[in-house]
Order: structure tokens, then sequence, then C-alpha cells
């Protein structure tokens, strides 16, 4: 660290600097440290714990008794997010690849500009408020479900394709795009042929951590989807349940069986979300390289 | 017309397509305005359920005063509804995390800029990232029964024990409290404001850098005296999304901050934020006591697309630094 100081300076103010120099490094190199032992700590313990609790019957059956006994699993839980996180997906994506589309193919309109600055202040909005809107505009009407459960994280979801949607669609080379022009296509025609083919796996990277973020998401289904004690797979008027409104529930509770589910369940979360979220991330890397 | 002029000519041919144009610029522009409708919906059917709240307490009474008695009634507002108790719970634990995150965000992100090898840095960074894909819930569940207990308790004993004389560690130290939601805000807001003000530090020009070495500045200087100072726009503007995204957040700290139902200037005593509330006592409501969590969830987003609105201005005009740090 010394040398970084210059060779003519070699007072005690030049000693004090590489002093100081290098004492920093230090607290950055420790700060680093500070970030990745709660990452560490966190799954470490979620595995530790919820591991021992995580048996073929948890994963395959419900519980529609009592909280304080042993045994039982989320599968309604499980169900019910997957349910949730598939129309939510559904609704989402179609929307927000179009609306990245409009962004990217008419940049000029007068509506190009608010709809990118209001993407991204939408992205900010609390997840619980999402839900105490869709709870005022429909669940007063239609009542609690799968529904309106999964309205609310397609909301969430929403914004995060739009705009990630958008930077993919621009990387798209012009030139393909031309090319399909010069010989005769129209404006929509390489969209589907062209643009939307060659940003496909970025594309889904964006929708997949999308959907990783919804499926964890709590707060909105707690206005939303209410809650349920088995399967759940009514449409809509039912209440339904999520591996998340489990483990909220069940971690606040007094009693150690509901505790040991709630890490199993936290277990089965987290497997579910880093695991999506890697994958898009391996897919984003291997088109980097490409 | 001889045979195959028609396949031969893609411009002539390419006129079946002709409405598609029209189609899919209709289609586009409809799903895009479907963002600003919902964002509209959103004011509009959340505010139209808040104003009798409002109008019942007077906005002053309802952001100030400190009694939350909810009652019962289908079709009027009986009960008393204030927010102070919440809004103070929130802002404390908020601003605990930005504290606590902040300085810790400009380190992380100038060791990976300026003093980890590529190669290290873009895993570490991953890492960091990471942090931010694990939900709110999980946080919740661990700090409960892990971090609370384990690691904060002390920390919190030993704050309590030794500076216990001014009110803001006064103890006991109570199994719920805002510092314990703070510190674990903090975690999750980490990655966020880490993520921004790394792409900023790496925008910083190089020239800039290099001029400082060349008159003798050691590394530390460089950073310190040369990358902050002008990213200071850019930290800002990350802190602000930082402390929106603090704001907002609700599962980890309804199940740490112990629905407290005063305002208590103290760390260690239970406290309550506007969106624990929400959840906490949201099933248990009567139609008019859930109009009343809905004025408090209008009173947070109100101040949480300010800040927010504020922050994307302020980042935005540094260039483009958005989209997937900051989703």
């Amino acid at each position: 660290m010394i040398a970084e100081v210059s060779l003519r300076a070699t007072g005690a103010r030049a000693r004090r600097r590489a002093i100081v120099n290098a004492v920093m490094h230090v607290v950055l190199g420790l700060a680093v440290l500070a970030a990745l032992i709660p990452l560490f700590l966190i799954i470490a313990v979620t595995i530790a714990e919820g591991l021992p609790a995580m048996t073929i019957e948890f994963l395959t059956s419900t519980f529609n008794f009592s909280r304080r006994v042993q045994g039982g699993g989320y599968l309604h839980g499980l169900i019910g997010t997957l349910y949730m996180g598939g129309l939510a997906t559904l609704m989402a994506v179609p929307i927000g690849i179009a609306s990245a589309l409009f962004l990217t193919e008419f940049p000029k309109s007068r509506l190009a500009g608010p709809i990118r600055f209001f993407a991204d202040v939408m992205t900010g909005v609390p997840s619980v408020f999402v839900g105490l809107f869709v709870y005022s505009l429909l669940v007063r009407q239609i009542g609690f479900g799968t529904f309106v459960g999964a309205l609310s994280l397609a909301i969430i979801m929403l914004p995060i394709i739009v705009r990630s949607a958008e930077e993919i669609l621009r990387t798209v080379p012009g030139d393909l795009k031309r090319g399909s022009y010069a010989l005769g296509a129209r404006q929509w025609q390489p969209v589907f042929r062209v643009t939307l083919p060659s940003a496909a796996s970025g594309l889904t990277t964006g929708v997949m951590l999308a959907v990783a973020r919804a499926l964890g998401e709590t707060a909105p289904l707690v206005l939303t989807a209410l809650a349920a004690q088995t399967i759940v797979l009514d449409f809509q008027g039912q209440g339904q349940t999520a591996l998340p409104l489990l483990i909220f529930r069940e971690a606040r509770g007094a009693f150690a069986a509901g505790q040991e589910r709630a890490w199993a369940g936290a277990l089965e979360l987290m497997a579910l979300v880093l695991l999506l979220s890697i994958l898009a991330r391996v897919i984003a890397t291997r088109r980097a390289s490409q | 017309m001889t045979p195959g002029t028609e396949t031969l000519n893609p411009i002539e041919r390419s006129s079946h397509g002709r409405f598609g144009d029209h189609t899919f610029r209709w289609v586009v522009a409809a799903a895009g305005l479907t963002v600003l409708a919902i964002l509209a919906l959103m004011i509009g059917s959340t505010t139209l359920d808040a104003i009798p709240v409002f109008a019942s307490q007077g906005i002053l009474n309802f952001l100030t005063g400190t009694t939350w008695d909810p009652g019962v009634s289908r079709t009027e507002i009986t009960g008393t509804y204030q927010a102070g108790v919440f809004l103070f719970g929130t802002l404390v634990t908020s601003l605990l995390a930005i504290v606590l995150a902040l300085p810790l965000s400009i380190a992380i992100a100038l060791f990976l800029s300026d003093v980890a090898s590529p190669r290290l840095a873009r895993p570490l960074a991953y890492l960091v990232e990471l942090l931010a894909a694990i939900p709110s819930v999980i946080y919740g569940l661990w700090g409960l029964h892990f971090f609370a207990p384990t690691v904060l308790k002390p920390i919190a004993k030993f704050l309590s024990d030794t500076l216990g004389f001014i009110p803001l560690f006064e103890g006991p130290v109570v199994a719920f409290n805002p510092f314990y939601a703070g510190v674990v805000l903090a975690i999750m807001i980490l990655p966020i404001i880490t993520a921004i003000v790394h792409e900023i530090f790496r925008a910083a020009p190089l020239a800039e850098r290099q001029a400082a070495y060349g008159l003798g500045a050691t590394r530390w200087e460089v950073m310190w005296k040369i990358v902050v100072p002008r990213s200071r726009p850019g930290i800002i503007g990350a802190t602000m999304l930082g402390l929106g995204r603090a704001l907002g957040e609700t599962i980890a700290i309804a199940l740490l901050i112990g629905g407290g139902t005063t305002i208590n200037l103290s760390l260690f005593q239970q406290s309550e934020s506007i969106a624990a509330k929400i959840v906490n006592t949201f099933q248990e409501s009567a139609p008019e006591a859930s109009n009343a969590l809905i004025a408090l969830g209008v009173t947070l987003f109100a101040i949480t697309i300010v800040i927010n609105m504020a922050a994307r201005l302020i980042v935005r005009q540094l260039g483009d630094v958005s989209g997937e740090a900051i989703a």
C-alpha cells in the first residue's frame, strides 16, 4: 500500500496518508462482509431449521386441524402460490411486453414519456397499498379469492416487466428490423418475426425475476386472498391461501409445531424464489456471452 | 401478370398486413395506457374510500393525533382514527434503516467499483443483490426467531445499559421493538441502495481518477475526494429510493415491531408502523375501520410517491441508471 504514495514524499504526512489508505481498504472489505454475513445467516438458518421439518408429509398434505398439533403440511399453500402466481403471470406478461413494445416502437409518442416515468413510480408503490387498492375496488363487490389475489400480484409484476422488457427490446439491433423493412415488411411484421424472437431469452429473464418477486409477496395477499384451510381450486369467491400467508400466520404463533411448519414453508418458498432468480441470472449471462 | 410476380414482389405481398399496423399500434398503446389507468384507478378508488375518514377526523387531526379507537359501523364513521403513532413508528424504523444501510452501501459500492477486480466484483455484487430476492416474510421469520433473540438482543441490552440515559436507548428492552424492525429493514434495503450507488460510482469518469492518481493521491483519496463527491446527487437519489422502499415494507416489520399503541421515544419499546397496522388489524375490522385502514394506506402512498418521484427525477437526470437494479 505504501507504494501507492508518491515516491518523493517520505515524511510523516505521507506515512499517515498511507496508513489511512490501508485502514480504509480494510473498512471497505469489512462492509462487504457485513452484507454477506446476513445473507449467509438467512440461508443457513432457514435450511437448518426447515430441513428437519421438510418431510414428504409436509410437501404432500394440508393441515385443517389445530395449529398446535404437529404434522400436516403446506400443500394448499404451494398450490395457492402457484395458482395465483400463474394467473398473475398470464395477466401481467402480455400487457407488460405490449407496453414495452409501445415504448420502443413508438418512442416519439407523447405518451411514451409519462408511461415510462409512471411505470418507474409504480415499482415504488408499497405492495400493501396494492392490496388495499384491489380490496377497495373489487373485494368489497366480489369477495376474497384466487382471482383478486392474482390481480394484486399482477399489478406488482407489471411495472417490473415493462421496464425490464423495454431495456431488452432496445438492445435488439436495428439492422435486423431495417432488413425486414427493406424487404417490404410492415411495421408490425418484424416485431413478431424478428424483435420478439431475438429478445426472447432476455424477456424470459425479466419475467422470471418479476414472478420471483410476486411469489414472495405476503402483504397484498392478506388483503385479497385472505386465507384458506384446505386446497382451494375455485377461481373466485372462496378465500385462497399461499406459502407466504401460512408462514406469516404461523411465524407469530406461540406453538412450536406451527413454527416448525413455518420454517419448512420458508425453506420451500426460498428454494422456489431463489431458484427462479438464479435461473434468470444464468439465462441472462448465457445470453450476454453469446 | 406472369405467374410468380405476386410472390416475388414483397412490397405488394405485404399489403395484406396493411391493417396490421393499425391494430398493432392500437393494441400496444392500449397496453401502455393500462399502466397509467391502473395507477389512476389506484389513487381514485382508495381516496374515495378514505375521504369519509379524513372528513370526519379532519386531516390534521388524522395525521397528528395518537388515538386509534375503531368503531363497528357498516355505514358511517363512529370511531376515532388518528395516525400519529403509526406515522412515528414508520419514520423511526425507516430512518434507523437508512442510517445503518447508507454508509454500508457506499462502502460496499466503493469496494466493488474501485477496489475489487472485475472478476471478484461481479460475483460479490450478485451476492449482495441476492439479498433483495429473499421474500419479506422470510426476513420476518428469521428476524423474529433467530436474528433478534440471538444477535440483536445482546446489542440492545448493552446499548440500554450503557446509554440508557438517552431517551432513544431507554430500557427495558421488550421482545418486539422498532430497533429489531429497523435493523432487519436495513438489511432489506441495503441491496437496493448498493446497486444504484454502485452503478453511479462506475459511471464516474476514469480520466478524473487517473488525474488524481497522477497527482499522487492514494486509492482511498481518489475514492473519497473524487468518486464520492461527484456522485452526491446520485447517492441522494438512491437514498430516497431506499427510503421509499423502507416506508412501505410491511411483513417483516409487522412480525418484529410489536403493535404498540403509544408514541415512545425509546427504540426498545413496542411501536407500530402504518403498513404493519394495516395487515395486523385488517381481518378483524368492520367496514368503517377498513376505510380507516385504507386512509392510512393513502397517507403512506402519498408519502412514498412524493419521495419516489423526486428520487426518480434526480436519478434520471444522471442518465440511464435504472431498470433491474431498482426493480
